[in-house]
């Protein structure tokens, strides 16, 4: 079956081409079902190939399968090669088994937009980019991958291009996710310097020995690695660009968020564990950076009214715990994270998509309420994704994922007091902004009518992510409630353990209390806030101080004016300077002089054959003259 | 030989001149004959001189060229007339770029 391998990228691909060639003269049905059927049938070879990956006996550890070869310069020979791993093999079943859903859900959801066959085909591209990025077998493959994804946002975040501040958003996106991309391409070519190849295995075979524990360029390498990472996770300080990336639709942020684009940080992070770990500056900046992140992005998340605003800067502050755990060597805490949090944050924006819709395009939750009764599917399977993403203890998957980041921040080798008193308040703040946000949107009084109720195609992938986020957790559970560690033997081959500190086991049990009653005290204060007494609320927002605080958290820490005083403004200022461009004036002189010339010489082209004959008998006698004078 | 060779630079420019000044179309084309004859008559002259048979086979080519030029030179000249109803050159300049 390994050698099936391709068919996983092939069949993305395809259909995007399909409907990128035939789109317009398909219809609705034909193109919905090619679009959705391309991810569905990539989904089903990704379980057939997951099941025989597993099954083999002996256990492989890796699946390898060169295509062909990509081209061949001065010794420097990258394949089109995939190369499956445990590791690999989560990020493939997640982004197709989550990316069917979410092309499912979307049948019906896009099912009145002009555009309909465009939106697939970007869609198909876009799964088929992220794969081609966690299968690739060599950083340049995974560049290409990297650099498709990012095509993928700016065409979708940008699709209802017809609004201008939809496609600022999407420039938005592309340019800042390139600072990014900038500094990660340095770092391949310092990689490439040093060991004459990009293939990922080899370069994890060399480095150890080429490298000293801590090196200087080792360290380079990872925050330049890093760098990239941050840009397309959107964390600390390339994290402008996502809560603005809501402008596209509701599929397009649940694909971005759950499955592919702000994932891939994490998965580059984790591929290049080797790096990172020769360089421990370069990993606990990546825990810092996580720890600030999650802060901040909570705050933010707090404050704001736009519904899908909310769960963007909630993304930022999960995928803040995954580069908290990452940087702590927790890898295979970090990518069980990413999984459940794929599970939930797909069903929380497919589910917000539900009630935007129903209200009539409504993003603001303070105009929304009363939905409980009217859309208690939705209403349910919202309420379990929200629980899970506030870590609601014992029942919800996302309790498993985040608990063991917890656990690990305080008692893993590398953490510390500090990252874990960050992972906790923001774990509070979580579970206070989750809440927050179920209250007002599904509680109180309507004030919007519904005019709009999903289908079962809209209904179907909420439940299975539902299911999905409540059962998820159970294939690893903490080492004082039972010996399971289904998830982390998986990942043991290809990522290496994380060492806790001696004589902490008994802690384990308090720092468990502890984060269920953080998590139950933030839905609590939740309660009190938004359900309770709305007075206190208002008699908050009346004072000055808390007033101001609430305008920075809910401008995002001020980091977009920052960005536009710093770069931005400067940068309009010169090139309004230069409007005329300098170098440009010596061209444009060219030209006209050409143009001056051949204006001239038009001249002569007028049809009088006297001076036709005139031309070439002087110039027969000119060049007579000179062959006999010379 | 000189004056032979003086004779057909002569013709030779007299027929270009003609060419030139000449508005009419079938005037044009003779003066062309008469510097296709004069170009004919320098390689006679330059044949007999070397006392080469090439001079003569030169000629005889020239008289062919002419005769296949003049009879399409004639036929551009009649659909001329046929569309414009004049022989004036300067009339046939609707090509002009």
């Amino acid at each position: 079956m390994a050698h099936y391998l391709w068919l996983i990228l092939a069949f993305p691909f395809a259909g995007a081409i399909v409907l990128l060639l035939a789109g317009p003269r398909l219809s609705r049905a034909v193109a919905a079902v090619i679009g959705a059927g391309s991810i569905g049938l990539s989904a089903v070879a990704a379980i057939a190939v997951a099941l025989e990956f597993s099954t083999a006996r002996p256990n492989p550890t890796f699946y390898h399968q060169v295509l062909w070869n990509w081209f061949d310069v001065a010794g420097f020979s990258p394949s089109i090669a995939l190369h499956l791993d445990a590791l690999s093999l989560v990020f493939v079943l997640v982004i197709t088994f989550v990316g069917f859903l979410i092309h499912l859900y979307s049948t019906e959801f896009m099912a009145d937009d002009e555009d309909f066959s465009r939106f697939f085909a970007c869609m198909n591209l876009f799964v088929g980019a992220m794969l081609v990025l966690v299968l690739a077998d060599n950083l340049l493959l995974l560049y290409l991958g990297w650099e498709g994804v990012g095509l993928c946002s700016n065409l979708l975040i940008g699709f209802w291009y017809k609004n201008p501040a939809n496609g600022y958003a999407a420039r938005k996106a592309f340019i800042v996710t390139r600072v990014g991309d900038t500094a990660m391409m340095i770092g391949l070519f310092m990689l490439f310097q040093q060991f004459g190849t990009l293939h990922i295995q080899q370069i994890a075979e060399q480095a150890a020995q080429v490298w000293p524990v801590g090196s200087p360029v080792a360290l380079t390498v990872a925050l330049l690695l890093l760098g990239g990472a941050v840009g397309k996770s959107a964390q600390l300080p390339l994290q402008t660009w996502l809560p603005d990336a809501m402008a596209g639709p509701s599929p397009v942020s649940a694909l971005i968020h759950a499955a592919t684009m702000v994932t891939a940080g994490v998965y580059l992070i984790t591929r290049m564990h080797v790096v990172f770990e020769l360089a421990p500056v370069a990993q606990a900046t990546v825990a810092v950076i996580g720890a600030l992140t999650l802060l901040i992005a909570g705050c933010s998340a707090l404050t704001q009214n736009d519904l899908k605003r909310v769960l963007a800067y909630s993304t930022i502050s999960q995928i803040g715990y995954m580069f908290l755990a990452l940087g702590l060597g927790a890898w295979s805490a970090g990518i069980f994270h990413f999984m459940i949090h794929a599970f939930f944050k797909a069903l929380l924006f497919l589910g917000a998509g539900v009630v935007i819709q129903a209200l009539h395009h409504e993003h603001d939750m303070t105009r929304m309420g009363g939905l409980r009764h009217k859309m208690p599917v939705v209403f349910w399977t919202f309420l379990i994704g929200s629980a899970s993403l506030a870590a609601l203890p014992l029942v919800t998957a996302g309790f498993y994922s985040k608990d063991q980041i917890l656990w690990l921040s305080f008692a893993g080798e590398r953490g510390s007091l500090g990252l874990y008193a960050a992972a906790l308040v923001g774990a509070f703040i979580t579970s206070v902004y989750t809440f927050r946000m179920v209250f007002i949107t599904f509680f109180g009084e309507s004030k919007t009518p519904i005019v709009h109720y999903p289908g079962s195609r809209m209904t179907l992938p909420l439940v299975v992510l539902a299911v999905l986020s409540l059962v998820g957790g159970f294939i690893e559970l903490p080492h004082n409630l039972a010996q399971f560690t289904l998830f982390s033997n998986f990942l043991r081959p290809v990522l290496p353990d994380v060492v806790v500190k001696p004589n902490y086991d008994e802690l384990e049990w308090i720092m468990q209390l502890v984060a269920a009653a953080v998590s139950l005290s933030g839905i609590y204060v939740a309660y009190v806030f938004y359900l309770k007494s709305p007075a206190l609320v208002q008699s908050l927002e009346r004072s000055g101080p808390a007033m101001a605080l609430h305008r920075f958290w809910h401008a995002g820490w001020g980091f977009d004016a920052l960005y536009d005083a710093l770069l931005v403004r400067p940068y309009v200022f010169l090139a309004n300077l230069n409007r005329r461009d300098v170098i440009d004036r010596f061209y444009t002189l060219l030209t006209d002089l050409a143009q001056s010339l051949h204006g001239l010489l038009a001249q002569t082209q007028n049809g009088v054959l006297r001076n036709y004959l005139t031309g070439i008998a002087l110039g027969a006698a000119a060049i007579l003259t000179l062959s006999i004078l010379l | 030989m000189e004056s032979g060779l003086l004779l057909a630079g002569i013709l030779f420019m007299l027929g270009l001149i003609s060419v030139l000044i000449r508005r009419n179309i079938i005037f044009m084309l003779i003066s062309v004959e008469i510097m296709l004859n004069a170009a004919g008559l320098a390689f006679i002259v330059a044949g007999s001189h070397w006392a080469q048979p090439d001079g003569q086979v030169m000629f005889i080519f020239i008289l062919t060229m002419a005769a296949a030029e003049v009879s399409v030179g004639l036929a551009l000249i009649l659909q001329i007339y046929h569309r414009l109803k004049t022989l004036d050159s300067d009339a046939a300049n609707l090509m002009r770029g």
